[in-house]
């Protein structure tokens, strides 16, 4: 980029990217909260503020290049934040939910079927030891740890 | 799958008191058709995510089974599950 002392800095563009970044990588943390974690508002909302920042960049880099800088890293930006976006959307919408249909399972009113595991002391536990000594149990199944 | 030697050093940190199984070869986790499989480390085979609650006799009163990874069973549900094997069972 030459001779562009006098144009103005495109803070647009540079905020609206980081608005994109924060919400491509920010769900590890919103996870932590079942409302943010079931459906991703908090993301969507940060990836929403960034590409309305980064049009709005867009138009100025174009619409008065005289003005603004960034007809091309604007461009570079705003290809990325589409990107962040598109990846996040298909991971979200598509790869978290090819959950095996799990049709065989155990149902509501069946017994539950009898096993018997190591517990984390290496102790063999059956699951009727555990419905034997309790009002009710919680069967959890989940994927290293969470 | 964890082992169990992993689950006693996870249980610890993280202080939870109640009982943590290990299931290496899958076995559980097939009878109650849960295996995703391939989805874990390395291309292994590991559950999909599944919550049961099951009463005093045995018997399976709730059973969450999500459609998303991410989305998990909410303490409130879980408690609601409870209050439900309070009450006799309806069938």
């Amino acid at each position: 980029m030459s001779t562009t002392g006098k144009k103005s800095w495109n803070w647009s563009l540079w905020i609206g990217f980081l608005f994109a970044l924060a919400g491509f990588l920010s769900y590890t943390f919103f996870a932590q909260f079942p409302i943010t974690r079931d459906f991703p508002w908090a993301n969507l909302l940060f990836f929403a503020v960034g590409g309305i920042l980064l049009v709005l960049g867009l138009f100025r880099a174009f619409g008065k290049p005289q003005v603004y800088r960034g007809k091309i890293f604007g461009a570079i930006l705003a290809t990325l934040g589409i990107l962040m976006f598109a990846f996040f959307s298909y991971v979200f919408f598509y790869v978290l939910r090819q959950v095996p249909p799990s049709t065989g399972a155990p149902r509501v009113g069946q017994k539950a079927p009898e096993f018997t595991l190591s517990n984390q002391d290496g102790k063999e536990v059956s699951l009727s030891d555990l419905v034997g000594r309790s009002k009710a149990v919680a069967l959890i199944f989940y994927r290293g740890f969470w | 799958m964890d082992t169990p030697e992993i689950n006693r050093r996870q249980r610890q940190k993280l202080g939870y008191t109640y009982t943590f199984l290990s299931d290496p070869k899958v076995e559980v986790i097939r009878r109650y058709d849960l295996l995703h499989h391939g989805a874990g480390p390395k291309g292994t085979d590991i559950a999909r995510p599944a919550e049961f609650f099951i009463d005093s006799n045995g018997i399976i009163r709730w059973v969450n089974l999500t459609e998303n990874i991410a989305v998990r069973a909410r303490p409130e549900q879980v408690l609601e599950a409870f209050e439900l094997t309070e009450q006799p069972a309806s069938r």
